[in-house]
C-alpha cells in the first residue's frame, strides 16, 4: 500500500525565473512608487497568483512588508481578485487574475503589475482598490422587489430557453471591475448593462423596469464613473466574455424610461 | 455546564413544523425595528437571512471582510440546488427528499430538522424565480433538472455550471435593496474577532477594521453566524483562500457547543494536486458524474495514454462495485472507492494519485454541442488550470477537502447553546449528518435563511423588549482588551516561521491522519503533532508589518490561530467516535466488501463538545438521535 504521504509531494516540474515589477503605495493618501523582485525556481504549473504567494512568503521570511493584493475563491468567479498584468486588467487572455498560469509567461520575462486603479476605485494599498461604487450602482435599482414568503408556482410562468440563456450570459457578471479598469474613460456601463441586461429580459424584471435603469445609469455618474464612448475595451477585458450589446440595449431602455413621462408603473419610490 | 435541549416540537414529522410556528412566540411590526440583530457573513445563509430579517422590519448590521457581499464563497458553487418539486414524476416527494438525505447522512442527523428541510426546499426555487434568478429552462419554458449524486430521481434545478453565483447574486441583490432602503447597515472589511456576552447572552461582537486596524464593537440583541465551514484547517481544499473558523470558534470558546467536528467532506472530482506550491484546490461539479465515467486501468502502473486503454482493460469501478448508482454513489462512497484504487497502485497521472473521469461516450452519444452547452463552463475551467481538453481526453480528478458538515450546534430554532446566538448554514451541524448529498447544500443555507431564522428568531427575541445592552456596558470594552491583547501578543513574537507554512505542515497532518480514513494510533500522533505546531505558532510565529494597517500575514496568522484548536478537537472527535460512518471511515469498522460498520448501539447520537478552557480538554456531551419517520438501516448503493 502507498502512504498517503505520497500525493502531497510535489512532483519533480520545470520552473522558470521572473522579475516582477510591483506597484507598491502604503495607503490612499501616499505616493506610490514601483518596486523590482528577482525570482528565480517558480514552478510551472503554479497559477500567476501562487508566484506572487512564493514572492510574499520570500518577503515575510525577510521581515518585508508584503505586496498586498486580494484574491478568494481562486477559480475565476467570485471576483475579488484584480491586478492590471503588463498594462492589462488581469492580465493576457480573457481570464481573471487567479486563472492565469506561470506556464503562460516566458522564462526570464519581466512582469509589471499595479492595481485596478480609476478615479472611482481608489487605492487602498498596493494592488488593493475600494470597489463599492460598484455595489451602489446595485443598490440604485439591480434588483426585483421580492420579500420572502410564497410565490407562484415558477411553471406558470414559462420563459423561453433562448432567452434565459441570455439573461444568464449577462448575469455572469463577477463584480470584478476590470471593464472599469480597461476603459479609457474608466466607465461602468458593462456592468450596470449586464444588471440590467439580466433582469430586463426576464419577466420578473418587468414591473420595475424603466425606473431600475434610470437609477441606475444616474448612480453610475454619482459614483464618479466616466461616460462610454463605445471603445469596447470593457468587452475585450471582461473574463466572462459579456457582449456590449447590453450597453446597447441599457440605452435603449433609458431613452424609453425617460420619455415614459408621467407614467409611475414600474417606479420603485414611492413619492 | 451545557444543556442540549433540540427543542423538537411535538406531533408527526410532517406537521411538526407547522405547529411549530402556530406556536411561535412572535414579536410583532411594530416592534421589529428596536431590534438589532448582527448577521456575519453574507453568503448565501447570510444574505438570504439579512436581507429577510430587515425586509420584515429588523434593523440589521451585517459584517464581512470582504470588500462586497457578493464575494462570499457560495459563489461558487457549480452544480445545482436540490427541490423535490417532482416535476419530471420519477417519485420525488417531501419523503424521498428526506429519505434520501436522511440515508446519504449515514444516519447521524436530526431527523425533524432534515424533514423541514425537506418541506421547505420547493418554496426555495419558487423564491428565486421571483427574484430573477435564470435557471436552465426546457424548450417549452419549464424548468430543467438534473441528477446528483446518491439519488435515483432527478430533482437538481440549475445555471450551467454556476448555480451558487445565480442563487448568491439573487440574494446578494435582494441585501443590496434593504441597504438602500436603510434597513441594513453594511460593514464590509470587518472581520469578526470575538462574540460579546453579557448575563450568559450574546449580545454583540468585537471586530477588526481591516483597512485601518482599529478594533470595535457593535451590540444587538441577538448574533446570527453564517461564516462557513473550516474545511480551510486542511491547507489544501475547495474552500476560497479567506474562508476561515474563527467566528465559529470563537463563539465556541465563549460557550458554544461545537457538534462532530471531525464530519468533513472529502469531495470526489477535484483537479489533483500538482506541486507544493499549490494554494487551493478546484472543484469540478459532481454534476459531471450524470454524462462521465469514472475509470482506472486495470494493470497498475498502465503508462498508456487514456485513449490508447480498450475497454476491455478499463476498471469502471463505481459502476462495478455499485451497479444500482454507478457513477452517481454519494461523495463519500465515490472519494473512497477512488483513494482505494490509487492506494492499489492503479492510479494515473505523475503522482498515481488521480483517476480517469471520462465524457468519450457521452459525446459520442450525444454530440459534443450537447455535453457544451451543459457543462461548458466546467470544461473550460479544466482546460485553463490544466492544459488538457476534456473534449479530447478524460479529466483526471482526485478527491479534495471540500464541506463540513461538521459545525456549531443549534436546536430546531437554530439557535446555539449561547441564548441570542445563531448559526445557519454550512456554520452549523444540523442537517447533513456524516455526509451530505450534492446540491444539498444551498438548499440549506437559503431554507435557513429565507424561510427559517426568520420565523424563529423572533422566539427568543420576545422576552427582550425594553431590555437594551449598548457598548458602554463593561462587557465590551473586556472583550475588546482581550482582543487587543491577543493581536499584541501575536505581534511581538518575532520569530522565523510564516503563518503560512505553519498552516501548510498543520494541513499535511490533518489530511494525512483525519482525512478519508482514520484509525486511533494516526489521530493520537495527529494530536501530538498538532501540539508541536502550536508551539511553534506561539514560539517561533514571525509577522511583518503594523496591526494598525493592511495586514494580511495577520490576518492568516488570526485564522490560523484557531484553525490550530479546531484540528485538534477534529482528531479528538474522530478518536472517540469509535465507529465509521459516512465520511467518517475508522479503519477499525470496515466489513468485508469495504464498506463502514456503523455502530448505532454506541454512536447513534451528536457529539457536542463544550469548551473548558485553555489548560483543560473538551468535554464531550451527546444528543441522542431518535428515529421516528424512518428506522436507521445499513446503506447500501450497490
Amino acid at each position: 500500500m502507498i502512504s498517503q504521504e505520497t500525493q502531497n509531494q510535489p512532483p519533480a516540474g520545470k520552473t522558470i525565473s521572473l522579475t516582477i515589477r510591483a506597484w507598491r503605495q502604503a495607503r490612499n493618501k501616499r505616493k506610490g512608487h514601483f518596486a523590482e523582485y528577482a525570482l528565480d525556481r517558480i514552478p510551472i504549473d503554479a497559477s500567476f497568483l501562487e508566484m506572487l504567494d512564493i514572492l510574499n512568503e520570500t518577503l515575510v521570511q525577510k521581515g518585508e512588508d508584503p505586496i498586498a493584493f486580494e484574491s478568494d475563491c481562486r477559480e475565476g468567479i467570485c471576483g475579488t481578485c484584480g491586478i492590471v498584468v503588463d498594462g492589462l486588467p488581469h492580465g493576457p487572455g480573457q481570464c481573471t487574475t487567479c486563472q492565469l498560469q506561470i506556464r503562460d509567461f516566458k522564462d526570464g520575462a519581466t512582469i509589471t503589475i499595479e492595481p485596478f486603479s480609476t478615479g472611482a476605485f481608489p487605492v487602498i494599498k498596493d494592488l488593493v482598490v475600494d470597489r463599492s461604487g460598484l455595489d451602489r450602482i446595485i443598490q440604485a435599482g439591480g434588483y426585483v422587489t421580492v420579500h420572502s414568503g410564497p410565490k407562484p408556482e415558477p411553471n406558470s410562468i414559462p420563459i423561453e430557453h433562448a432567452v434565459v440563456e441570455d439573461a444568464l450570459d449577462a448575469s455572469a457578471c463577477i463584480g470584478c471591475g476590470a471593464c472599469v479598469a480597461a476603459c479609457p474613460n474608466g466607465s461602468s456601463s458593462l456592468f450596470t448593462s449586464a444588471k440590467i441586461g439580466h433582469l430586463g429580459l426576464l419577466p420578473q424584471g418587468q414591473p420595475e423596469r424603466n425606473a431600475r435603469v434610470k437609477n441606475m445609469v444616474e448612480s453610475m455618474d454619482e459614483e464618479g464613473f466616466g461616460s462610454c464612448r463605445n471603445y469596447a475595451e470593457c468587452q475585450a477585458s471582461c473574463p466572462k466574455g459579456i457582449s456590449i450589446k447590453y450597453i446597447g440595449r441599457m440605452n435603449a431602455d433609458y431613452i424609453k424610461a425617460t420619455i415614459s413621462g408621467g407614467d409611475h408603473r414600474g417606479d420603485m419610490h414611492a413619492t | 455546564m451545557i444543556q442540549l435541549d433540540a427543542k423538537i416540537p411535538e406531533g408527526p414529522i410532517e406537521d411538526k413544523w407547522h405547529n411549530h410556528l402556530e406556536h411561535a412566540k412572535l414579536v410583532g411590526p411594530r416592534n421589529r425595528p428596536t431590534y438589532d440583530v448582527i448577521v456575519v457573513g453574507t453568503g448565501l445563509a447570510g444574505a438570504s437571512a439579512a436581507s429577510s430579517l430587515a425586509a420584515q422590519g429588523y434593523n440589521v448590521h451585517v459584517f464581512i471582510y470582504h470588500d462586497t457581499p457578493r464575494r462570499a464563497h457560495s459563489i461558487a458553487a457549480q452544480g445545482g440546488i436540490n427541490a423535490c418539486k417532482n416535476y419530471r414524476e420519477d417519485g420525488d416527494s417531501t419523503y424521498r427528499l428526506f429519505y434520501d438525505t436522511q440515508k446519504g447522512g449515514d444516519f447521524r442527523s436530526r431527523e425533524a430538522n432534515v424533514y423541514r428541510l425537506a418541506q421547505t426546499s420547493t418554496s426555495i426555487i419558487d423564491q428565486c424565480v421571483a427574484q430573477g434568478v435564470p435557471f436552465a429552462r426546457e424548450y417549452g419554458g419549464m424548468l430543467a433538472n438534473r441528477s446528483f449524486g446518491g439519488v435515483l430521481v432527478e430533482r437538481t434545478f440549475y445555471c450551467r455550471g454556476q448555480t451558487g453565483q445565480q442563487l448568491l447574486l439573487g440574494a446578494y441583490q435582494a441585501l443590496q435593496k434593504e441597504i438602500e432602503q436603510g434597513k441594513v447597515t453594511m460593514h464590509t472589511r470587518s472581520e469578526m474577532l470575538d462574540l460579546v456576552m453579557v448575563d450568559g447572552r450574546a449580545r454583540g461582537i468585537v471586530y477588526r477594521d481591516m483597512v485601518d486596524g482599529s478594533i470595535k464593537s457593535i451590540a444587538g440583541e441577538a448574533v446570527v453566524l453564517a461564516t462557513g465551514g473550516y474545511g480551510a484547517v486542511y491547507f489544501n481544499s475547495t474552500n476560497a483562500i479567506n474562508s476561515n473558523g474563527t467566528a465559529i470558534w470563537r463563539a465556541h470558546k465563549r460557550g458554544a457547543a461545537f457538534a462532530n467536528p471531525s464530519f468533513v467532506q472529502i469531495h470526489p472530482t477535484c483537479i489533483p494536486v500538482s506541486g507544493d506550491h499549490q494554494s487551493k484546490l478546484t472543484l469540478m461539479s459532481e454534476s459531471l458524474r450524470n454524462d462521465g465515467r469514472v475509470w482506472v486501468p486495470r494493470a497498475p502502473g498502465d503508462k498508456r495514454k487514456p485513449g490508447d486503454i480498450p475497454e476491455s482493460e478499463r476498471y469502471y469501478y463505481l459502476e462495478e462495485r455499485y451497479p444500482t448508482f454507478g457513477n452517481l454513489v454519494p461523495r463519500d462512497v465515490a472519494s473512497r472507492a477512488a483513494k482505494v484504487v490509487c492506494d492499489d497502485g492503479l492510479g494515473v497521472g505523475s503522482t498515481g494519485y488521480s483517476v480517469y473521469m471520462d465524457f468519450r461516450d457521452a459525446i459520442a452519444n450525444k454530440g459534443q454541442s450537447t455535453i457544451a452547452e451543459k457543462y461548458g463552463n466546467l470544461f473550460d475551467m479544466y482546460t485553463e488550470i490544466t492544459g488538457e481538453s476534456p473534449y479530447e481526453q478524460p479529466f483526471r480528478i482526485y478527491p479534495a477537502v471540500h464541506y463540513c458538515m461538521g459545525g456549531l450546534w443549534v436546536d430546531y430554532n437554530l439557535q446555539t447553546t449561547i441564548p441570542g446566538l445563531y448559526a445557519i448554514g454550512e456554520a452549523n451541524f444540523s442537517d447533513h449528518g456524516a455526509n451530505r448529498l450534492g446540491a444539498s447544500s444551498l438548499m440549506q443555507c437559503l431554507a435557513d435563511g429565507y424561510f427559517i431564522l426568520p420565523q424563529t428568531i423572533g422566539d427568543g427575541l420576545q422576552p427582550l423588549y425594553r431590555d437594551k445592552v449598548d457598548t458602554s456596558h463593561p462587557a465590551f470594552a473586556q472583550t475588546e482588551g482581550e482582543v487587543k491583547d491577543r493581536i499584541k501578543r501575536i505581534m511581538s513574537i518575532k520569530g522565523d516561521s510564516t503563518p503560512l507554512s505553519i498552516h501548510k505542515r498543520l494541513g499535511k497532518v490533518i489530511w494525512n491522519n483525519c482525512g478519508m480514513s482514520r484509525n486511533e494510533q494516526d489521530l493520537n500522533s495527529a494530536l501530538d503533532q498538532v501540539d508541536q505546531l502550536k508551539q511553534e505558532f506561539w514560539n517561533n510565529l514571525n509577522i511583518p508589518g503594523s496591526d494598525q494597517d493592511v495586514n494580511q500575514t495577520l490576518e492568516r496568522a488570526m485564522r490560523l490561530m484557531d484553525f490550530l484548536e479546531i484540528g485538534e478537537l477534529m482528531c479528538r472527535d474522530a478518536l472517540v467516535r469509535d465507529e465509521s460512518c459516512g465520511c467518517h471511515f475508522r479503519d477499525e469498522h470496515v466489513s468485508e466488501d469495504g464498506e463502514v460498520v456503523r455502530n448505532d448501539d454506541e454512536f447513534s447520537h451528536v457529539a457536542a463538545w463544550e469548551w473548558k478552557g485553555e489548560e483543560s480538554t473538551s468535554d464531550r456531551h451527546q444528543e441522542q438521535l431518535v428515529y421516528e419517520a424512518m428506522q436507521p438501516a445499513t446503506r447500501s448503493y450497490k
